[in-house]
This record gives structure tokens, sequence and C-alpha cells, in this order.
């Protein structure tokens, strides 16, 4: 067991845990911010993403230790309200079904609308196709990310 | 549920909830008979048929019970939108919270068979509609009018002719000392304020920023994590096990054997409990069992289809609907056809992998929370296991990431239940990834050997159908292994039950005791559709038919006409050009006919292209047209994964695929573009989240067939290599 400090979502979380426990775990049990998923454990359906230092990251395959002192954001922190952009597309075009996968498909997406304000399908196929989502919400995805650019460019716009 | 003789009657509770708050509850029977008023604590035991729960604030707050499962296919929208068109409130200013298990209160809780709007849309019409006319009668006794001078509109009762209003909150304690009206009118579809409107789901905001709750997200004090080494045979026994290593992994509490109940076979295995989900994971790594596999057969896939096969070459089966001679009529007709279609086991896969938490108590009642589809058929299973009334059992309702069928099936909750009572703590038992892929129940896979005669004009003559399979229903204790499989037709349209003179519907089962199967999307009908329609296309085409025009020539029905003409229009069917190919299927099942077309073509190198999907639902009767289309374009996805991504396979007793890098699911890119239409008809309610399932595969292979002139009668295929 060692004690770490990991920064979550602008926040310094210190926590007591074995220093190989996958981030996945301790950002769900040992802080305690239950939004970002378990899916299958070995990087193949993206429901535990993350950014570490705004990038998207599988928590479930990367241990806690080598993590600390980076910058990482969850679902939680990804924005206040859920203004982000892709979050008020994902809920105008009224993507999630069971929603247990969102929470990975939107820190996935939402990094790519950063580094590509105005993916095309070639970028959202490459972005996206890491992501399982067993409701088969994939045609709203694709929907949602263009949305979302839109929305963004207007958000933009208006600044 | 069970209509006992004292179920005349109905039922209002006024009691506190958060001290301020009142509740009015109704009660219906279930052939809605005249109401009557009792008393709230004698309701446990009427044993009638209810269905919904409302309850009002003084500030005029409404909150509404969905009393089924949350999965995904939208309960949690419909179920409150259905009752709030009735009471006249706005979906924006409610609260919806689920209802914990209790069939007496809201009538079955099992969410499956896609039968949650089709089963009880009457009923909870009415319960909205009862109690907007009870708040109204309180209003005009307040204001000392004729109640016919009232109406009620968003949350408000107005006094017609002199505007005045009260809020619902304002009327509730005086409406709920009123007799429930025995007769309330419903409102005709042309009235409708929000029913058929494609309003945002009120869960949708939930699941954008981590704030829903599913069942692997319960955290409680004290709460302890389980992992169950299981045996990878499914009837094997423990031998014996060293946990010696484990017990030095920080953070392991327990390792104990479990044993639980798979139909009428025991799973046994170790369960490893620590105070961290990651310990109890490296103590079960660290764990050494010997496991028992005598005494039961070690099936392998080829033997599973090979036995499958033999049967329906040399087997009748059992039969379940003949009319006329099949046999007879076949020997006779003009053109005769006989194909044999073959389909795969399959995991349910949810993404969130099995859970449940349960904490046994000291004063011997047991708390459950978990992703559960029946939270009232676990209530019955705890209670003799744990020994202790059904009523003492408490299931609270999480969403579920994903059901799909398995959710229905409780061997997880027996897990938690278990493990609680004997390490005298609340525990969470996971599943991880692999244990939830290998272990079933499966998806039975299904072998079906079709064969059938045309006239010299291309009718039908004789169709003789048999399926060879794993029959879910013979897998209880005492379940004969002589009855008929009552879903052989499953899927398919009824008016050919009119059209064909004679017909033979039989099932030869499986008998392998080895391999649990279970509902999963669909059913039998996520199998049978695929033979169906693919054999309908063969014959349409041996009798040099159009698919659309064959189909209509022996359905003959209304009904399925329009929904054909539909499909016809929106596809751009007629106007199909070269190098493209075209296929349809038309499947019937949970009371709703679905139609789709597939188009495809190919790719500059020459592999197979899925361009568009179009789909026609016709569930009659419904809700909210976004979550059917949703639904739809679900269901399309996850016959589109099991037709040419992924199956389960055994090798000498074990599943073979464990994760999604052997498992490999549908992405993103595999995925066409789908428009969804959905019939208006006056029809009743049929289910949602099924019936879009079974005609895919289907639909594609046909197109394939157009295209290329290739018979696809095995799954999965791979559209790399058509």
């Amino acid at each position: 067991m060692a004690s770490l400090t990991l920064k979550i979502n602008n926040q310094d979380r210190t926590i007591d845990v074995d220093p190989k426990m996958p981030l996945l775990w301790a950002i769900r049990d040992a802080v305690g911010l239950t939004g970002t998923k378990y899916g299958c454990g070995i990087a193949q359906c993206g429901a535990c993403t993350v950014h570490l230092e705004g990038q998207p990251v599988r928590s479930c395959s990367i241990p806690v230790s080598a993590v600390a002192g980076k910058n990482i954001t969850t679902i939680e922190g990804l924005s206040e309200g859920n203004s982000h952009p892709i979050q008020q597309a994902w809920i105008l075009e009224q993507v999630p079904q069971c929603g247990y996968c969102q929470s990975g498909q939107i820190m996935a997406a939402a990094a790519l609308i950063k580094r590509n304000p105005n993916p095309a399908d070639k970028d959202i196929d490459t972005a996206m196709q890491g992501h399982i989502c067993r409701c088969g919400t994939y045609p709203r995805i694709r929907k949602a990310i263009k949305t979302a650019a839109q929305l963004a460019t207007q958000k933009a716009s208006v600044k | 549920m069970e209509t006992k003789p004292i179920s005349r009657r109905n039922f209002i509770k006024l009691s506190g909830v958060t001290g301020a708050a009142l509740t009015l509850g109704f009660y219906f029977p279930a052939a809605g008979k005249e109401a009557e008023i009792i008393k709230a604590e004698t309701a446990e035991n009427l044993g009638i048929e209810l269905n919904a729960f409302i309850s009002i604030d003084p500030s005029g707050k409404v909150t509404i019970v969905n009393h089924r499962s949350e999965m995904g296919q939208g309960a949690f929208q419909t179920v409150p939108q259905i009752i709030a068109e009735e009471l006249e409130v706005d979906m924006n200013n409610i609260n919806i919270v689920f209802g914990s298990g209790n069939a007496k209160r809201y009538g079955s809780q099992l969410t499956g068979g896609s039968s949650t709007v089709r089963g009880a849309y009457k009923h909870l019409l009415k319960v909205g509609a009862s109690a907007r006319e009870m708040l109204i009668e309180a209003g005009a006794k307040k204001w000392n009018v004729s109640k016919t001078e009232c109406f009620a509109e968003n949350g408000q009762v107005i006094h017609k002719p002199s505007n005045r209003k009260f809020h619902y909150g304002e009327l509730v304690q005086e409406a709920a000392r009123l007799t429930p009206p025995k007769d309330v009118t419903i409102k005709k579809p042309e009235d409708y304020k929000i029913l058929r409107k494609p309003l945002p789901r009120q869960d949708t905001p939930l699941k954008t920023n981590g704030t829903a709750i599913f069942g692997l997200d319960k955290k409680l004090p004290g709460m302890l994590y389980a992992v169950v080494e299981r045996n990878p045979r499914f009837m094997g026994k423990v031998k014996s096990f060293d946990d010696t290593e484990t017990k030095k992994v920080a953070g392991v509490k327990h390792v104990i054997p479990v044993k639980m109940s798979v139909f009428a076979t025991t799973r046994e295995g170790v369960a490893v409990v620590a105070d961290s989900l990651w310990a109890a994971m490296q103590g079960r790594k660290a764990l050494k069992v010997e496991w028992d596999d005598t005494g039961f057969e070690h099936v392998s896939t080829e033997d599973l289809y090979s036995r499958m096969r033999n049967d329906l070459e040399n087997k009748e089966g059992i039969s379940y609907k003949t009319k006329g001679n099949a046999a007879t009529a076949l020997t006779k007709a003009e053109k005769k056809l006989d194909a044999v279609y073959e389909t795969p086991y399959e995991s349910h896969s949810c993404m969130e992998p099995l859970n449940c938490t349960a904490h046994y108590k000291e004063d011997g009642t047991c708390e459950v929370w978990g992703p559960i589809q029946a939270p009232d058929w676990l209530q019955d299973l705890l209670s003799p296991l744990l020994d202790i009334p059904a009523e003492k059992i408490t299931v609270n309702m999480t969403f579920l990431g994903g059901g799909f069928g398995r959710k229905a099936f409780m061997d997880y909750p027996h897990e938690a239940a278990v493990i609680s009572k004997a390490v005298k703590a609340p525990v969470q038992v996971v599943w991880t990834r692999e244990d939830d892929t290998t272990q079933g129940p499966f998806r039975p896979g299904m072998v079906y050997r079709c064969a059938a005669g045309l006239t010299k004009n291309g009718n039908i003559s004789a169709f003789k159908f048999k399926m060879a399979g794993q029959d879910m229903d013979h897998q209880w204790h005492g379940a004969s292994k002589d009855s008929y499989n009552g879903s052989t037709t499953e899927g398919f349209p009824e008016p050919y039950f009119n059209s064909i003179p004679h017909y033979s519907f039989a099932d030869i089962p499986l008998d392998t005791p080895t391999i649990p199967v279970m509902w999963w999307r669909s059913v039998y009908a996520s199998t049978n559709g695929f033979a169906f329609e693919s054999f309908m296309d063969e014959l349409a085409h041996e009798a040099g038919k159009d698919p659309l025009d064959f189909r209509r020539e022996h359905l003959g029905d209304e009904r399925y006409n329009l929904l054909i003409d539909k499909l016809e229009e929106v596809s751009g069917w007629k106007n199909r050009k070269k190098n493209e190919g075209y296929g349809v299927a038309i499947t019937e099942c949970f009371s709703s006919i679905v139609g789709e077309v597939t188009k495809v073509s190919k790719k500059p190198d020459g592999k197979i292209k899925i361009d568009k999907v179009w789909a026609v639902m016709d569930c009659g009767w419904y809700v909210n047209p976004d979550i059917i289309r949703a639904q739809v374009e679900g269901s399309i996805v996850m016959a589109l994964g099991a037709a040419t991504k992924h199956a389960t396979h055994f090798k000498e007793g074990k599943a073979v695929e464990k994760n999604f890098d052997t498992y490999k699911m549908p992405r993103i890119t595999d995925v066409p573009d789908i428009e969804v239409h959905i019939m208006n008809n006056d029809e009743k309610a049929g289910g949602v989240g099924e019936p879009g399932l079974p005609p895919f595969t289907p639909a594609l292979t046909n197109a394939i067939f157009d295209l290329t002139a290739k018979r696809i009668r095995k799954l999965p295929f791979s559209l790399d290599e058509v």
C-alpha cells in the first residue's frame, strides 16, 4: 500500500492504495467518483476513458502510481451542469440508452473536438472506434459529435 | 398476476412521504372493475393486479413511480409519460422515482418480453385520469361549484367561468379523501398533448455527466467486495481449494465456497471477499481451486451442432402447430425447396457486467440493490434461500447498464445475498467481464430445417418447419423433456397461418444441461426470424417473384399491406440501381410487426458494404417516437453483431470467448445509416425493445443474395469473406 496524491478534476485527492491498482479502481473505489465505468479491464471497450493531461486514456490499464501528480479529468469534471458542447449535443440528439458506456464515449468525443473542432466522418471513426456501445447508439454518437462541433462554433462566435 | 376474489377494489392511501408530502396511490384490479376504498395497511394482502403510483406534495410537485427496470429501453420515460398525459402535468416539472420490488403494489415488474407499455398502458392511462378527476372534484368542492365547470391543465385545476385556479398541491389532501371514480374517460389520441411526442428522456442528463447510479456504483458503509472463481464447466464441483496465497493479499477478509442454483443444476465456486474490489480480484488470482468435473458431458460446439443437424435429418420432433398435412402436400408440390439454417450461441454482454449488492441484516431482513430486470421475482427467489418472508426482502432498483434478458436471471443476486449472510456484512458481488462472457446463461444456438412446396403459380402449398436446439423451459426442475417449445413460431407473421394450406411446426429439443441458456433480446425470434425470412426469400426467388410482392400475396392482410407499402416507398425498392443489392424481411413478435430493408453494395476491394437500413415499425398504440426509433436502431446494431461479428463457442465444456478481444462487438465503423419509420394506426400497443431485431439479419443476407447470388445460411459470417 502507498499514499498517493491524485490530481482529479482540479482537486488533490490523497488515497492509500496498492500502487499497482489500475487508475480505474482508484477513481471509482478509493476516490469515489463512479461516473467512470468498468467494461472489460483490457482496454478493449473504452468505458473507463478519462483525460490524462487532456488526452483520452484507458484508466483500466494504467497503474495508479504512474499518474500521481498528473492532471486527470473524469466525466464529473468535464463541465459544470452538463454545459460542455458534447454533453449538450448528447442531450439534444438523445444519444444514451442504458448510458453505461456514455461517460467513456463523451470523454473520447470531447477530446476529439478539442483537437479537431470540425471532425469529418473518418476522424470520428478513428477517435470513436475503440468504444463499444451494446445498445447500439453509434448512429446518434456520430450525429451528436457533428452537432457538438456546430454548438462549439456558435458558442465561440457569440464570445 | 392472478386476480383473487377480493380484487374488485381500489385503494387510496393517505400517508406522509417526506413529512409534508401526501401520497395518492391507486390500485387497479386487472379487469378495471369498480372502485372501493380500503385501508392502506391491508393493501399488501390483496393480491390484485396493480399498476402505478402518484404522489403530490403541498407545493404541487408531482412524483411518478416507474415500476419497471430502466435498462436503456426507456421505461423511466415512457411509464411517467403515459401517466402524465392523463394527469395533465408537464414532464419537465415532475420527479420520477423507481419503485422497489412489490408486485402487489405495481403488478408484475418483470421487465422482459417487451411488456412494459403493451402490458400496462391502459391501466397507466386510468391511473393518471383517475387522479386528475379526483383533483378536479376536490377543486370543485372547494369552490362549491359543479365539477363540470372545471378542468385540469398543467398541474392546476381551473374553474372555467371564473378562471380561478388551484395547483395540485392545494388539492391533494382533499382529493386523497375522495372515492376514486368508477369509470374515467380516457383521451382520444387526437387530443394527446404529450403522448406520441418525441419528448427528451428525463434520464438523459444523468447519463451525460456520470450521475446516473448503476448497480456497480452502489456504495454502502462497511461494504465488502466479492469476486467468485466459478467452475468454467458449468456443472463441475469444487473438489478442494488452497487459499494460502489469497489470504496474504492485503484487504482479503474471507474465502468461502459458494453454491447457487442455475435452473436444475448447481454451479459451484469459491468467493474471495475483500475490503476493495481490486484486493478481491488479486486474491482470486492467487487462489488455487481443484475442480471435480466428472459425471457430466464436456460438450464442444461441433458436437452440439452435429447433434442438432442429425436430429433434423432423422427426427420429426415434437409437433407444435399443424394444419392439413404438410408432408403429403410436399410430395405433390410442383416445386420443392429444402434448406438448413444455423445460428450461434451468444453471450448477452451487457456493458455493465453482472453485479449485485446485498445486505443481510441481523434482524432477519435483507436489502438488495442492483441492476435487476425482475425485482419481484428476486423477492420470491431469495425468500426460501434466506429463510425469511418475501416482504422482508427489499429490492431497490438502480439503472441497468443493459439487460437484454440476462438480468432477469437471478444467480448473481443469489450470490450476493448468500455471501452477505455468510460474512455478516453488506457485500457487492462483481462479475468481471470474463465471468460475464463465459458463465452464461447464453442465447441458445439453433438449427432449422425448412421445407416447402410451391404451386405452378408460385404460391406456397406446404410449409414444414423444424427447429433443433435447447428448450429454455426444459431446464427447470421437474420440467417434462417431451413438452413442445411454445416459441417455435415466434417471429412468424400470423397471416401466413391463414394463407398456407398445409403446414407443420415442430421442435427437436437438444438435451444438454451442461450449457445453461436464457432469453436474449427477442428470444427465439432472434434466431427463428433468420430461418423464416431467409426461406421466404428463397421461395420468392424460386417462384420467380419480387420478394415484396411474394409477401403481399401470402400475407394478404391490410395491416401488413400498409407496412409493405411504406417499406417499398421509403426504401426506394422499385428504383434500385444496378450494383445494389436489396433485401427485405418482416417478422412479428411481442405483438409488433417490423419490416426492414437493407441495401448493400461492393466496396472497391470487392468486399460487401451495408449502405443503409430502412425499418418500419408497427407497434400499434405508442408513447414516444424517438424512443422507438432508438430501440429499433439499437436492435439492428445488436443483430448486426450476432450476424457478422461474434458468437460463443464451447470447447470441452467451457466457453471459449472470454472478453471483447475475441467476442468482437460491432463498432461505430460497422454501423450503416439507419432510418426508422413508425406506423400510425388504432391497433393495441405492441412491444418496442425487441421486435426490431429479428428482421435485420435476413434482410441483410437476402440483400447479399440479391447482389451476389450467394445464400448465407449459417451465422455468424464475415462481411469481408462473402
